[in-house]
């Protein structure tokens, strides 16, 4: 049998996905097993490639399923990084008991989990380590709402809290604030899925769950990871963002005038927003990217023949007419840019429709977005919008949620440990 | 004394799959551990953890390692969550179920080798736990090995509900420490 040569770290996660896979298997009730215990040998009589492993024989699997994010650094992964196929973005609300030191070992275990299993390994007694190794460019987020600033006794940046009730809001409060945000984004559902449960289980005597919204792309690897995803109006949606990597980015994403617990972080919308799809269906082609102000194939601007081509909002037709009209949604959001821009990272929603309703779709956006200031960029465009967008007519904010996202952490420290 | 695997009593039965992947690469002739294995002088452990624990009894789990070139023995243990530790092995009773017990001379891990401390499996035993063990408090354990030396590792407690366990003998053996109902590691939800 021949044995590709492969790099020591790699033979020893697969050691550990076997060994602790194996366990697994016998603890559930191999009768001629007494638990994998004790392997001895020479060193190398534990150690499978995955070369042995027939379910992987003949299968290289891609960048998109087989990388892992660095947990570790100066931000928090799942921002910058580009975003994967699933994700999910799950509320805690904190136990009433939890005092600062609780607060403590709850971000110790779950930064713990978090760096584990978005290399590709197992949490720390994970009961399903199987399910753990694919990483899938999995990318854990924590943010913190106003109780947990206050419960470690420092002060919380000035837009922390509710945002201010806009005139479109139809919140429903399942779906508003929380003590503790976990953004969770992979682009396998599974591993998403499994890295909600464990980091659930190991919270659930901190904290329960308030709220918890899914969403998804298209299929990574089903087009090029560079492209701006699509809505489900079928709009090019994130074309106007600053791009991961550039100081327009660093300038619009990352927290400068806020106590120096969050110097690194940024802040977080989340915005549930239903979309009438029925309704949307009633709107020709023309209508539709009227009240965006682009196109819909290329989503470039009215005014362009690219998606990059900036919006020419002062640009007339032969009659005199703003070619983006006054009602469009991008001249609206464009009306405040003396500030920063945000970076919007969303995705789709589709819930299940209710029995016997006349709408086929419960459906929408979770509209994601990082900031630097929230009272600086996200409330003077929502402002904007709320006064005039046509788009409003399709779409209805449904749950409203803001949170701080602290710096990330160094190896040996955990998310939050600015706090303390 | 204890110094070969041959004198567990309980030696591990690699899931099918495992044994044939483990047997496969020992045919790997490029283990990059080697270099390592020259200069290691003593034991390494990882992905440690011990269960959280209102009172009573626990268990510390994890991989140790032996990346030497002689067998190594665990004789005993201790750990900063209470005063009483002993090493613990599962294996098959006569009735076919799966149940823990000291093990005898303690954990010899052979030369290049490893032991697996898991629920349902070897582990150390914590016992007489008065003050909580709470979920991310970190447990100190303090191996005592054969040559005389120790070995401190921290192992950070999880919420764990996993793994049914029984105690071998809770009638026949002398348990003068107490409750060892092994009932015990059932987490309350
Ligand atoms: C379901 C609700 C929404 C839909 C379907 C939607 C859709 C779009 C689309 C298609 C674009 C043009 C392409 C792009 O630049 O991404 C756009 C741009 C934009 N939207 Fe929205 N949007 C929604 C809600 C919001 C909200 C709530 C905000 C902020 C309060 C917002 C802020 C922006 C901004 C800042 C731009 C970029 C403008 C530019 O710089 O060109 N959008 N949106």
């Amino acid at each position: 049998m021949s044995e590709p040569v492969e790099p020591d770290t790699s033979r020893r996660l697969s050691r550990r996905h076997l060994l602790w896979g194996g366990a697994a298997a016998a603890g559930v009730g191999a009768a001629t097993a007494a638990g994998v215990s004790i392997v001895g040998g020479t060193s190398g009589s534990i150690a499978p490639t995955s070369s042995g492993d027939a379910t992987t024989a003949g299968f290289t699997p891609q960048e998109a399923f087989e990388g892992a994010v660095p947990f570790y650094g100066a931000h928090q992964a799942g921002i910058e990084t580009p975003a994967q196929s699933n994700a999910v973005f799950i509320a805690l609300d904190l136990r009433d008991d939890i005092d600062a030191s609780g607060l403590r070992r709850l971000m110790g275990v779950l930064t713990d989990d978090a760096a584990r299993l978005t290399a590709g390994q197992p949490a720390l007694a994970d009961s399903e380590p199987e399910l753990a190794v694919i990483p899938a460019q999995l990318t854990v987020t924590f943010g913190f709402g106003p109780r947990v600033v206050e419960l470690a006794g420092k002060a919380a940046p000035s837009w922390l809290g509710p945002l201010p009730a806009f005139g479109i809001d139809q919140l429903d409060p399942a779906y508003c604030d929380g003590d503790l945000l976990i953004q969770i984004g992979a682009n396998d559902p599974l591993t998403v899925t499994h890295t909600a449960r464990m980091l659930l289980k190991d919270a659930r005597s901190f904290a329960l769950p308030r709220w918890s919204q899914s969403g998804f792309r298209r299929a990574a690897g089903a087009e090029n990871p560079a492209a701006t995803m699509r809505n489900l109006f079928g709009q090019l949606d994130g074309t106007g963002n600053p791009s991961p990597g550039t100081t327009e980015f660093s300038e619009a994403v990352w927290s400068t005038d806020v106590p120096s617990w969050m110097e690194g972080g940024t802040s977080f919308v989340l915005r549930r927003i239903a979309m009438d799809l029925d309704g949307w269906d009633k709107i020709d082609r023309l209508g539709r990217e009227e009240t965006i102000g682009r196109t819909l194939d290329t989503g470039a601007p009215l005014t362009g023949t690219v998606e990059g081509d900036e919006p020419d909002l002062e640009a007339k037709d032969r009659l005199g007419f703003p070619v983006i009209p006054a009602f469009a949604h991008v001249r609206r959001a464009k009306e405040n840019e003396a500030a920063n821009k945000m970076f919007r990272r969303g995705y789709n929603y589709d819930d299940t429709v209710l029995t016997g309703a006349e709408s086929v779709s419960n459906s929408g956006l979770l509209f994601a977005a990082f900031q630097a200031d929230v009272d600086k960029q996200f409330v003077p465009v929502q402002k904007a919008l709320d006064t005039l967008d046509l788009l409003n007519t399709w779409t209805t904010p449904v749950g409203s949620a803001v949170f701080a996202i602290p710096p990330g952490c160094q190896e040996g420290g955990y998310i939050g440990d600015t706090l303390f | 004394m204890i110094r070969t695997k041959k004198t567990f009593s309980l030696i591990a039965v690699l899931a099918a799959g495992a044994l044939a992947l483990a047997g496969c690469s020992t045919t790997a002739s490029t283990d990059s551990d080697d270099t390592m294995e020259s200069t290691a002088t003593t034991l390494t452990t990882s992905d440690t953890w011990v269960k959280a624990i209102d009172s009573g009894m626990t268990a510390a789990f994890g991989m140790v390692e032996n990346p030497t070139d002689h067998d190594i023995t665990i004789v005993s243990a201790t750990t900063s969550a209470s005063d009483m530790t002993e090493l613990h092995e599962t294996l098959e009773n006569e009735s076919g179920d799966m149940v823990m017990q000291p093990i005898e001379g303690g954990f010899t891990i052979p030369a290049g080798g490893m032991l697996m401390l898991e629920p349902g499996g070897n582990h150390i035993m914590i016992m007489g736990v008065t003050d909580p063990i709470l979920a991310g408090d970190d447990v100190t354990v303090t191996l005592t090995l054969d040559d005389g030396s120790t070995l401190e590792f921290t192992a950070p407690a999880k919420d764990y509900s996993g793994a049914n366990e029984n105690y071998e003998g809770d009638d026949e053996m002398d348990m003068d420490h107490g409750d060892m109902d092994h009932d015990d590691m059932e987490m309350d939800e």
